[in-house]
């Protein structure tokens, strides 16, 4: 067995001295791992930091094994968030929630297209704390989508009205119009514009974070509740710091 | 497999081939080497490793690991005691350490924080050091971590924690090393080299 792809470095863990097993979202395989020999050596370890942009190539004896990759780092975005610390704490938590959420070795194109345009978010000097958010929440929207949970914001669940939809029905995951869903407005959970109509709507801290606490929702309800008993604290704390600017 | 050795010999050699840098191969030639230097290394060895062994400590104060507690280096009158040094590891002390490039205290952290390992704030030794700088003879902390991710994500973590006191948080330049070729450096190192850029004195 033997593959040749590129991907985007989620983790790398220490084996023994200064071996490791990497995990990658790859293009065409999906989130992949393996082994590398000297992986944490003092040639490699710097290829293997979450972000990177690799070549890999994958070789087993069997398709059930492990595997090893070799690898070539194609681009390295970290020259220009290790100075910032909201850029490592939404790299951290993008990396953690498709960790934590796609299954091993089945191809995702647009999750893996999504990761690498936070990615490039992300690098680009100019970008901001609220578009990383809400970048975030539409790969979050997206990886629901893949796994089979897609949300239906097209319309509205109660009267099939497709404007001014502004509320998600959390037993559903459908949307709900502003004058359906007012009474029950305290048990709905809150749809930012953009998310509802992509390329429409103001994009700020506040309909960031209800952006994340909507995709959150779903996310710990149908994959993190059942495989690892709540969020990533990275996604947490890249939360918590949203939520702190929005109050200053 | 025929035996030329007994089973103590054999034990000594699997215990050396625990030792990172050694396998069962050269695990058995250091193996070879102390027996024929008994007197000369093996039995100091085995002394040095006892008495190690009996008296090893963490130190209460910085966490670094020595025979006295607190260690050597809180102890020192003559360091600097308004300047701590962040580290990720006894190692990374060791290796600031021999440099003898700064001369004031330590704080070895015990780690990174790592959302995918599991480590938490809770698990470093970050209450220690809120505790020391709380104290009030600390002018400056230097967030000396490792150029990773988990590695800066910590030193911003810290940065936050230490924001209420009133001390001045530094971190370490990235940059192109000593002796180092741009045609060799990686684009991220030239990235922060670029971006951590200083005026040419004359």
């Amino acid at each position: 067995m033997e593959w040749q792809d590129e991907g985007i470095v989620l983790s790398a863990t220490r084996l023994g001295e200064s071996d490791a097993v990497l995990e990658i979202m790859t293009k065409n395989h999906g989130r992949a791992r393996g082994f590398i020999k000297g992986g944490m050596g003092r040639r490699n370890k710097a290829n293997l930091q979450a972000g990177n942009f690799l070549s890999v190539n994958w070789r087993s004896r069997l398709e059930t094994n492990l595997g090893r990759f070799t690898v070539e780092l194609l681009h390295s975005p970290l020259g220009n968030m290790l100075g910032d610390g909201n850029r490592l704490a939404a790299l951290a938590a993008v990396t953690s929630v498709v960790v934590t959420t796609m299954t091993e070795r089945e191809p995702h194109l647009s999750v893996y297209e999504g990761l690498g345009a936070i990615v490039k978010l992300l690098e680009a000097s100019d970008s901001s704390l609220e578009g990383w958010g809400a970048a975030f929440s539409q790969l979050e929207l997206g990886i629901l989508q893949e796994l089979g949970y897609g949300l239906d914001l097209s319309e509205c669940a109660g009267t099939g009205s497709t404007e001014n939809l502004i509320y998600v029905s959390p037993k559903s995951g459908r949307a709900v119009s502003e004058e359906a869903g007012f009474l029950y407005r305290d048990k709905l959970l809150s749809l930012p514009a953009f998310l509802a109509s992509p390329g429409e709507g103001k994009i700020d801290m506040q309909a960031s974070v209800e952006a994340l606490r909507l995709t959150g929702y779903f996310l710990d309800r149908y994959v993190w509740a059942v495989r690892t008993g709540g969020q990533p604290a990275a996604r947490e704390r890249f939360l918590s710091s949203l939520q702190k600017h929005t109050l200053s | 497999m025929p035996k030329s050795h007994g089973s103590d010999i054999d034990a000594l050699i699997q215990l050396l081939a625990k030792l990172p840098g050694l396998g069962p191969r050269s695990a058995r030639r250091s193996t070879l080497q102390l027996l024929k230097k008994r007197d000369s290394v093996m039995v100091p060895l085995a002394h040095a490793l006892m008495n190690v062994a009996d008296t090893v400590q963490i130190c209460e104060v910085c966490s670094n690991i020595d025979t006295h507690n607190p260690c050597h280096v809180c102890e020192d009158v003559r360091r600097d005691r308004t300047t701590i040094c962040v580290v990720e590891d006894v190692s990374d002390l060791w290796a600031l350490d021999r440099s003898e490039t700064f001369r004031g205290q330590y704080h070895v952290l015990g780690g990174t924080l790592s959302a995918l390992d599991g480590i938490g704030p809770d698990d470093l030794t970050v209450d220690s050091l809120i505790g020391r700088v709380r104290s009030g003879e600390i002018d400056e902390v230097i967030l000396a971590l490792n150029a990773t991710v988990d590695g800066q994500t910590t030193s911003h973590y810290l940065a936050e924690k230490l924001e209420e006191f009133d001390v001045k948080v530094t971190a370490l330049a990235h940059g192109v090393p000593v002796g180092g070729e741009l045609d060799y450096l990686d684009d991220g190192t030239l990235a922060a080299a670029l971006r951590a850029r200083g005026s040419v004195s004359s």
